[in-house]
């Protein structure tokens, strides 16, 4: 049996040695460059567009909205958003003209020489503004979306209430910062149709925004994910954008068109995580029970709502955390404004959701003077128990044994103790925090069943096996973990099981790479398939024949060896759209994060000493990669609570530089002790849950709360700055 | 040729090469384009990321910032010359086995960097590793596996100059 083991990564050998092909890698012969001009300014009327002197125009490959050959919408939810501005921006660095030219650095001259003309109209920056609906920028009120949760009578709970605690919070945006920029590399002639290779999380939703932009059938279009250095959501809804581009400059030029975007158009122009703002009311009773939440959470869409709607309700869901409480108000609404749209990033909402409550939490313990373990224990979700979203939980969860486990591992309480003694005084005050939450695995809701992804397993003459889905490798290890689950199926080595390219004129589509459903939901259909190969087998096997002549004899007596599954509800899982309501998520991965802290406070630095991130998601497949993934997850989420600040200046990102918007170094992360507690799932293969944005969800509460433990600052709002603390502490002083 | 264009010889992966260009066209790009190189990344294009580290001369160098007309007479390695043909160098093989690479497009750097630092110091501490990849950014692995895949090579007494 593979699962369970370290098995090495499968194209580990060609990232180490340099051979493995990014789209940049690739070259055509006579490819063009491509290039796109953006708007300058946030909101307006295009006017104009000008094509300055002291250019070769007659050698440019240019094109506007007017040369789309289909409909100019980037297909995904709503068809609000313009692949190339037309008449009106809505937010700076807004594509409205594309440029192909041979010579890059010619190019590069080009867009200087090229002038969008705006009549600007008043724009509109922060989400509180928006809902202030002062300036109307989308539909009738500037609201994309929202959701309402209800369960129980909270104003009763209120008005009967000893102890009402109340917060706000809010989170910055965040920038993936994959270390491979975006980028496509496109041919496209009207008698062929369309092909792309780029960097990608999900090439189908690449090849159904191309079929509407060109207004092709399905067939005529072919996307091929090439090796992605990086994706954290970045790459999940952005690269049907380029993808178009690109096309769109090769449809004309009659060329191959690579368009790679350099670091600081990748920072400026393409989504990074929602900015929030998350109200919380609580009532409690004297000895540290819930009583009722209301909690309001919004968060900032940017200027089209792209993917804001099914961000919103990750993060409505997850806004009360992995707490029973009898009465539960969430309004949740996702707004507009004028800045470049925001977009999937690890967590999808979740993080800022519980960044909040984590943090509130620990304020909420307080003020029964409860320690905040003890008081989390008292409230802590228990199987059986029903979620405020009528989720009846089934499967075993014991976060008080995590929440223990997590503390011994920490020292937590000896820590604790040590620094309230040490820090009165002190120059460098420590800290120690934690933070208690879970995370939904898989699409929210009936996302799942309208996915309904297919994968196929197929084997050769040869006895090789070929796992075919649509889902990609961004470094996470789905080659490996499909060739692990594959190869225990089958009962053969990892080595015979091949995971072919995605490509969607060969993959079935087995849904998008995102939402910690690539190992449990889609690994889950690799399994069946596997399954379902082998069963064909079986007299053969039974016989004594090898895998391998079994498959021949199959093959020439039948002919081709393959079989598929397709995604079916767990028995038992309901969710009712309409209500919100019901089974959210098929399963959730539990843990307790604990961050230790020291916080200078002459120079009011702050580093994270220690880390020890405890968690139950099922089954681990492969501990090395799981490890990896989470010990990435908490780097992120360190980055996000303490350094990483999108400066905004006129809804434009001020800093996309990797020279002053800074993400963590090895000089700025602790050591990540990781522990997993395993309790084997049923409907993920080998036993497995979802765990890729888990990790994410954790840093960034307990850094908050060992902050201020540390200094007795009040912290609300993340990053936290060594600004902020000072202000934070000089109002405690005051 | 075009007059602002320079020829310059140097040598990549202990191959003799000559290349012409642009005097200030990046050696990234010169490594790339003109010598189909393409394991050498761009992550940033102005020396923060380390995508594009190399050695010159047997000094740790972000590519994309040394100009073209700078690399004559040079010796130049770059990840496509770490490996002996089918061995891998010992810092490759510790990054498999430790989960050193995830996306890998930090990799290639990092593996360089990684070797720069075994050939300055064959028993470096936690500290010093840390230090001695701080140009190298990764955002997927938290350095954590990176940091063990070092530590691995010099457990194994293979750190030293090769």
């Amino acid at each position: 049996m593979s699962i369970g083991q370290s098995v090495v990564r499968k194209e580990g050998r060609a990232k180490v040695t340099g051979q493995s092909r990014y789209v940049d890698d690739l070259f055509l012969p006579g490819m063009l460059h491509g290039l796109t001009v953006r708007s300058p300014n946030p909101r307006g009327l295009i006017r104009a567009v000008h094509y300055g002197d002291g250019i070769p125009w007659d050698e440019f490959t240019v094109v506007t909205a007017s040369d789309i050959p289909g409909a100019n919408v980037v297909a995904l939810i709503n068809d609000d958003q313009p692949y190339l501005a037309d008449e009106y921006v809505n937010h700076t660095e807004e594509p409205v003209v594309l440029l192909a030219h041979p010579d890059r650095a010619l190019l590069e001259e080009a867009r200087r020489h090229v002038t969008v003309e705006i009549n600007p109209l008043p724009p509109v920056f922060t989400l509180e503004d928006s809902l202030q609906a002062s300036e109307i920028i989308w539909g009738e009120d500037n609201v994309f979306k929202s959701y309402d949760v209800r369960r129980g009578d909270v104003d009763a709970a209120f008005a009967a209430a000893d102890i009402i605690v109340e917060g706000d919070y809010e989170t910055g945006a965040q920038e993936q910062l994959y270390i491979e920029p975006n980028g496509m590399l496109a041919v496209a002639r009207p008698e062929d149709g369309v092909t792309v290779w780029g960097s990608m999380q999900c090439p189908y939703y690449v090849h159904k925004a191309l079929a509407r932009l060109f207004n092709l059938p399905d067939a005529k279009i072919r996307v091929v994910q090439m090796e992605t250095g990086g994706g954290f959501g970045g790459k999940e809804e952005y690269p049907s954008i380029i993808a178009g581009h690109a096309a769109l400059l090769a449809w004309k030029s009659g060329r191959p068109v690579k368009i790679v975007y350099d670091r600081a158009e990748d920072m400026a122009a393409t989504t990074k995580r929602h900015p929030s703002r998350t109200r919380h009311r609580t009532a409690v009773s004297r000895d540290g029970r819930l009583l009722a939440m209301d909690i309001d959470f919004v968060i900032d869409g940017g200027a089209y709502s792209t993917l804001s709607s099914v961000v919103l309700s990750r993060g409505t869901i997850h806004a009360a955390g992995p707490y029973f409480c009898p009465n539960v108000r969430i309004r949740g609404r996702a707004v507009a404004t004028n800045a470049p749209p925001h977009g999937a990033f690890r967590g999808f909402g979740a993080p800022q959701s519980i960044f909040a409550l984590e943090r509130h939490m620990d304020r909420v313990a307080r003020s029964v003077d409860l320690p905040p373990d003890d008081f989390r224990r008292r409230n802590f979700i228990q199987t059986g128990h029903t979620s405020a979203v009528g989720q009846v939980i089934r499967d075993p969860v014991d976060m008080s044994a995590l929440l223990t486990r997590a503390l011994e591992m920490s020292d937590y309480r000896n820590k604790l103790a040590t620094f309230d003694r040490s820090n009165p005084g002190a120059t460098v005050k420590q800290g120690i925090g934690f933070a208690a939450f879970m995370h939904g695995a898989g699409f929210t809701g009936s996302g799942e069943d309208h996915l309904a992804s297919v994968v196929t397993v197929e084997a050769t003459a040869e006895g090789r096996v070929r796992v075919l889905t649509s889902c990609t490798e961004i470094g996470q290890g789905t080659n490996t973990v499909f060739s692990q689950v594959a190869a225990d199926a089958l009962q053969l080595d990892v080595s015979d099981i091949e995971i072919v390219q995605p490509d969607t004129s060969a993959v079935p589509n087995s849904g998008p790479t995102v939402a910690s459903r690539t190992c449990m939901v889609v690994g889950k259909l690799v399994e069946s398939a596997a399954l379902s190969l082998r069963a064909k087998l079986q007299e053969s096997l039974e016989q004594g024949l090898s895998f391998a002549a079994a498959c021949r004899e199959y093959i020439q007596q039948r002919g081709a060896l393959r079989a598929s599954a397709q995604y079916q509800r767990p028995p038992g899982v309901r969710w009712d759209d309409e209500r919100f309501e019901g089974d959210a998520y098929g399963t959730y991965g539990w843990a307790v994060y604990v961050a230790e802290v020291s916080v200078d406070i002459t120079t009011f630095q702050i580093r994270v000493d220690d880390f020890v991130a405890v968690q139950e998601v099922g089954r681990v497949i492969n501990p090395l990669l799981a490890a990896g993934q989470i010990e990435g997850g908490v780097a992120q989420g360190i980055g996000w609570a303490l350094f990483e600040e999108v400066a905004w200046r006129e809804g434009r990102m001020a800093n996309a530089q990797m020279t002053n918007y800074i993400i963590p170094t090895s000089m700025d992360l602790p050591p990540i002790r990781v522990y997993f507690e395993e309790t084997p799932y049923a409907h993920g293969p080998g036993g497995a849950k979802g765990l890729g944005e888990l990790p994410m969800d954790g840093a960034a509460p307990a850094i908050a709360n060992a902050v201020s433990h540390a200094t007795g600052a009040d912290v609300r709002r993340i990053p936290i700055t060594p600004e902020s603390v000072f202000e934070l502490m000089e109002a405690v002083r005051a | 040729m075009p007059e602002s264009s320079v020829s310059i010889h140097c040598r990549v992966n202990g191959k003799d090469v000559d290349v012409s260009g642009h005097p200030m066209m990046r050696l990234l790009d010169a490594l790339r384009t003109s010598l189909h190189l393409t394991g050498t990344k761009e992550g940033c294009g102005e020396g923060e990321c380390g995508a594009c580290s190399i050695l010159v001369d047997g000094e740790l160098v972000n590519s994309c910032l040394v100009p073209l007309v700078h690399a004559e007479g040079v010796e130049i390695v770059t990840i496509e010359g770490v490996a002996d043909d089918e061995r891998l160098h010992a810092v490759q093989e510790a990054f498999l086995a430790e989960g050193g690479a995830q996306c890998g497009i930090c990799t290639p750097g990092m593996v360089l960097a990684s070797v720069s630092l075994l050939k300055r110091n064959s028993s470096p501490t936690d500290d010093e590793i840390r230090e001695g990849l701080a140009g190298n950014l990764c955002r997927c692995t938290g350095y954590q596996r990176i940091f063990a895949a070092v530590a691995k090579v010099c457990r194994d007494g293979k750190g030293g100059p090769r």
